[in-house]
């Protein structure tokens, strides 16, 4: 008869600390390398567009004469296809997922 | 002869994490026949081929699942990949296969959590999902993403994993196979779970072949049938051979996916140990013309991706064959003959992923 196998797990469980954070007071830690939040350096952007044309999501706007960027947070999956194209390297995804974005529009650069 | 009745079960059911409709026609307690409906999670992503262009379908075609997402990618990308010609490096190849094997412990672990849940265990629900946090931590630092990988691309895979890092993976790996052993254990030596699954949903050999059962619900019904023996990625390498059990019932489905959790750490040790240096990806130059059927060996069993492409820079047509869609005539013939409390634990036999299967 084997009664009860979890027994080895729930002693060993009983004394320690619980694996879960007690989320929003302890926020959680940015794993390096991860995929975040996109993160642009406006000064060093030439406006090619190339990273709207590449953008599966179509998340990214690129707007050449009055040198904007922009960027729709809720379409972008941070997929990082956009750093992987940009010419002047400017475009980064940061590890940090940054604050969350509740209402769909446009956040310029 | 008791009276008929018709029980619908889905498709919102606490044991269900995704929609599926059974109306089971039960007598007394029995389960008499069961009639499937489907389509309720339809999303049409079959048909944006035709909108995105054949590189960036690849990132559609990870969101079709969010478990077996590198794997869905993997198998797209290798069928772009023979169409063109395309020489993948080893290297990439390499990492394929140690992400593909990662995938698989993290699906087996979220199937055995939920498995757990649905025979009222939830103790050790939260222990299964607490070990599968430790392999989405090794994901996410080594692809970027917890779920969604988004580290394949067509000619070979988008990063790079330091010799460092893959240390650390095995490192992280054995103290994830020492926990797995504990809750294994329970699974298959427990005398309380042992009764939930023991001779419940038998399923012959000769019905999961004729069924065209795929996966864990084939292997369990004692047919030794992997597509990682059709060698993709870097299997052809690896010290390989696919895990069945005779039996048939819940218990040997179950075994199947507890001792595929450590033939994967197995696999990713040997790819680790063989994995040749060198470039991870090769340039991309034109745009595929033909057509191919793409086959791998998801978590949950057997994928087709069929690829036509007319040398432009959309696809004509891609289809994709779920393990899932395969296992659900197994799964209305297990189920016909149970007890009505028997339903939940048998849907979760067969890992089904509704939104996998509808697309």
């Amino acid at each position: 008869m084997a009664f009860f196998q979890m027994k080895k797990i729930i002693l060993a469980w009983a004394v320690r600390k619980p694996v879960t954070t007690r989320y929003p007071f302890a926020p959680r830690k940015a794993v390096p390398g991860s995929r975040g939040r996109l993160d642009i350096q406006i000064s060093a952007c030439i406006f090619c567009g190339l990273c709207a044309k590449r953008c599966p999501t179509a998340a990214l706007k690129v707007d050449r004469p009055n040198k904007h960027w922009h960027i729709d947070r809720l379409r972008c999956i941070s997929c990082g296809n956009c750093v992987d194209f940009c010419p002047k390297k400017c475009l980064k995804l940061t590890p940090d997922h940054g604050i969350p974005a509740v209402t769909r529009d446009w956040e310029t650069f | 002869m008791g009276k008929r009745t018709i029980i619908p079960f889905g498709p919102q059911h606490p044991v269900l994490p995704e929609p599926i409709h059974l109306d089971l026609v039960v007598e007394d307690e029995k389960v008499v026949d069961v009639v499937p409906s489907i389509g309720f999670v339809h999303r049409g992503l079959e048909k944006l081929v035709e909108k995105k262009e054949f590189t960036d379908f690849v990132y559609v075609a990870e969101r079709i699942c969010g478990i077996c997402s590198f794997i869905h990618g993997q198998t797209y990308c290798q069928g772009i990949e023979e169409i063109m010609g395309l020489a993948v490096p080893p290297r990439a190849k390499y990492l394929r296969t140690i992400w593909g094997e990662l995938s698989r412990i993290h699906s087996h672990l979220l199937w055995a959590g939920l498995m757990a849940d649905a025979f009222g265990f939830e103790a050790l629900f939260m222990h299964c999902w607490r070990v599968r946090e430790q392999v989405l931590d090794v994901i996410e630092a080594t692809t970027g993403g917890r779920v969604i990988f988004g580290s394949c691309k067509v000619g070979g895979v988008r990063r790079d994993v330091t010799p460092e890092q893959l240390d650390w993976m095995l490192k992280k790996l054995a103290e994830v196979e020492k926990e797995m052993r504990l809750l294994v254990d329970v699974f298959l030596n427990d005398d309380s779970v042992k009764h939930r699954l023991c001779g419940v949903g038998v399923l012959s050999r000769a019905d999961a072949q004729l069924l065209g059962a795929a996966g864990p619900t084939l292997r369990g019904s004692g047919v030794a049938d992997d597509m990682r023996l059709l060698k993709y990625a870097a299997f052809g390498d690896l010290d390989f051979q696919p895990i069945a059990k005779p039996d048939g019932d819940s218990y040997s489905r179950c075994a199947v996916r507890c001792e595929e959790l450590f033939q994967s750490v197995d696999l990713i040790r040997q790819a680790v140990a063989k994995i040749p240096a060198g470039e991870i990806a090769v340039k991309v130059v034109g745009a595929p013309n033909g057509e191919f059927f793409s086959r791998t060996e998801q978590p949950r069993g057997e994928l087709v991706n069929y690829i036509k492409a007319d040398g432009s820079k959309n696809l004509v047509r891609f289809r994709a064959r779920m393990p899932t869609f395969a296992n659900l005539p197994a799964l209305i013939k297990m189920l016909a003959g149970c007890e009505l409390a028997d339903v939940p634990v048998l849907v979760l036999t067969i890992d089904p992923c509704i939104s996998c299967m509808e697309r």
